[in-house]
């Protein structure tokens, strides 16, 4: 069941617990869970094992959360307790910057993933060069894909890959896309990026279709995929890694990961550190529904409690005023205009 | 002299175009040189009608006036500022630079101007520090602030190519101008560009770390004052609620917290309204000018 030898039918599976996974446990994770989770990974298989607070290097703060421990801590801890997987990590531009990522490097990380909004993907062309420079693998992340058709999103996709990406990810931080809405935006990017930039397929699990549309973006050409071992991830959670190396495995598609291993990581190591459990409660339909960044979730719940107003409403008119990631700050603003009655803020944008 | 100092803006893009109207509505200052590098673009066409003297020969024409202008206004790029400061100086005329260039010390007009009104060169930090430094001063003065953090979210369409290819300027700069003006002890800076259709107007969040024991009032107060002096050079810029304090928690290493949302809707002189980002570097840049002009008249003993 393990092995990968190098035929079409394959897929690199990057685990992302350490950070997606992150914004559920409220950035608290800590370096005994993170060694002890890698350790297990990195038995089981999975090739790439990211490691990061969940807004990315810098996302320590008032407005996503302070990291418990220092994420630099928690990376190096995870390089030095894998001998095979690579440790990635992520960097959102205008969160981190190009110190993150030395830092990053010099405790140990080998892949760099850079995300921006969808179509904002030139705001990281000096953070592409940079890693690069740095020796890093490039992985390029564009998020909120269900707010930009395929053509356009393509567009973004060659910018990054131009700036030094070395596979571009269709990211579904919303879990908005249904089935062929992915399937037409993978297959968009493979089009405009033909062989040499492989493209990857990031999902959320908020309409319960993380492993579903990750099986139609392979189809329609992605050869990355992300999950999180028992879906430990932002809103109600990624496509859970274990779930997806059982559908490869069924559909012939080789991963490279051993079955009962990983089963035995989600089982026996991630969920018992669990605080939340990420399932698709009325706030993760709605956000999947409405298209709300996933990492909103707790922050609106947050500020829902605090303000007395209904979480899901307030998650609603996140939504409708098309709130990008990172605006977790604004969602005091939204609490305060439904306390006001006021929800319809927003006219002029 | 003629009770108004001599500017000249260097630059022909939105942002010296917008501060063109701008300063065409000063008591105290005279635009009199419009210069670029490029004899087809608009802005130096729209500053020849206004009736400005014009050159796309840029800062070697400028200096090569027999009338130097008194004050020049940079609106370039941090890497042409940086070459033509050092000319600027030699040639006795004051910079107010609103590039990310950084070489003169940092000035927010309501929070340190007096003490900078000689420096030859001033630096107007990012759009972001312009809306948010006023507000961590202003908790500052009442508190210690331990940390300040700030998000700025501005329109896709504001930020233009120069901002997006080296958006950790803006991060480091506006970070470091919460503690050096500011007087937050440690700051942060967040940008997120929102691409919305209609373009979505300039928000700011300020969150500052407070004692346990603050007195609330007095904070809110402090802000309350900030925002109206502010609003005396950017009338569009507004607080979105009262100031939101939350209780001390352990994850905030036992510090409470204030929130302040601000809202700054540009004043369409030449840039579109919902660019407050953009706005309010051509409004503090304006006011900048006018303070030095006032400091130098009065200096130099011209009766107002």
């Amino acid at each position: 069941m393990t092995g990968n030898n190098g035929s079409d039918a394959a897929v690199r599976i990057t685990d992302s617990t350490l950070r997606d996974g992150s914004h559920a446990v409220r950035h608290r994770f800590t370096v005994e869970q993170v060694r002890s989770t890698v350790r297990a990974l990195d038995d089981a298989g999975i090739p790439v094992i990211e490691v990061t607070h969940g807004d990315g290097l810098g996302g320590s703060s008032f407005t996503y959360g302070f990291s418990a421990t220092d994420e630099l801590d928690l990376v190096a801890a995870a390089a030095d307790e894998a001998r095979r997987a690579k440790i990635a990590v992520l960097l959102l531009p205008g969160v981190g910057t190009a110190d993150d990522l030395r830092n990053a490097k010099e405790r140990g990380a080998t892949v760099a993933r850079i995300a921006t909004h969808c179509s904002e993907a030139n705001i990281a062309i000096q953070h592409f060069a940079l890693a690069r420079e740095l020796g890093f693998e490039t992985v390029g992340f564009l998020m909120m894909a269900h707010m930009l058709g395929p053509e356009k999103l393509a567009e973004q996709g060659r910018v990054m890959a131009d700036a030094g990406a070395q596979c571009v990810y269709v990211t579904d931080s919303a879990g908005a896309l249904v089935l062929d809405e992915t399937a037409v935006r993978v297959a968009a990017l493979v089009a405009e990026l033909g062989k040499d930039v492989p493209v990857g397929f990031h999902g959320h699990n908020n309409l319960a279709l993380g492993v579903a549309n990750s099986v139609l973006a392979w189809r329609a050409g992605a050869r990355q995929v992300d999950g999180a071992t028992a879906a430990l991830g932002a809103g109600s959670g990624n496509s859970p890694t274990e779930v997806l190396v059982a559908v490869f495995d069924r559909l012939g598609v080789r991963t490279g990961i051993d079955l009962g291993a990983v089963l035995a990581v989600a089982e026996e190591i991630v969920r018992p550190l669990m605080e939340h459990v990420p399932i698709a409660d009325r706030p993760s339909v709605i956000m999947g529904y409405a298209g709300v960044y996933s990492s909103f979730l707790l922050h609106a719940k947050r500020a829902a409690e605090r303000y007395d107003v209904p979480v899901h409403e307030l998650l609603l008119e996140a939504g409708r005023r098309r709130y990008v990631g990172g605006q977790e700050d604004l969602l005091i603003d939204v609490a305060l205009s439904l306390t006001r009655g006021a929800g319809t803020d927003g006219e002029r944008g | 002299m003629n009770g108004k100092m001599s500017a000249a803006i260097v630059g022909t893009g939105n942002i010296g175009t917008d501060l063109m109207v701008k300063l065409g509505r000063s008591d105290v200052l005279e635009l009199r040189y419009v210069v670029g590098i490029d004899p087809e673009s608009d802005g130096l066409a729209r500053a020849k009608r206004a009736g400005y003297e014009t050159s796309a020969e840029g800062v070697d024409w400028l200096l090569a006036r027999e009338d130097l202008p008194d004050i020049v206004f940079e609106a370039t790029s941090a890497s042409a500022h940086v070459a033509h400061a050092p000319r600027y100086e030699d040639a006795g005329v004051q910079a107010v630079d609103l590039t990310p260039a950084a070489l003169g010390p940092f000035v927010v007009p309501v929070v340190n101007m007096p003490e900078n009104a000689t420096a030859p060169n001033l630096n107007l930090i990012t759009c972001g520090g312009q809306a948010t430094i006023p507000i961590v001063a202003a908790v500052a003065a009442v508190v210690d602030v331990p940390y300040a953090e700030i998000v700025a979210s501005i329109a896709s369409r504001s930020a233009g190519l120069g901002t997006r290819a080296n958006i950790d300027e803006f991060t480091r700069t506006t970070a470091r101008g919460l503690e050096l003006i500011g007087g937050a002890r440690h700051g942060k800076a967040i940008i997120v560009l929102n691409p919305a259709e209609p373009p979505v107007i300039m928000r700011d969040t300020v969150f500052c770390a407070i004692p346990p024991d603050t007195q609330t009032d007095d904070v809110s107060e402090s802000v309350l004052a900030m925002v109206a002096e502010v609003q005396r050079y950017v009338p569009g810029y507004r607080l979105k609620a009262e100031p939101q304090f939350d209780d001390p928690r352990p994850e905030w290493q036992s510090l409470g917290r204030v929130t302040v949302l601000i809202e700054i809707e540009g004043n369409g002189d030449f840039l579109p309204s919902y660019a407050g980002n953009l706005d309010i570097m051509t409004a503090a840049a304006a006011r900048v000018g006018d303070d030095l002009a006032v400091a130098r008249l009065s200096a130099a003993g011209v009766a107002r």
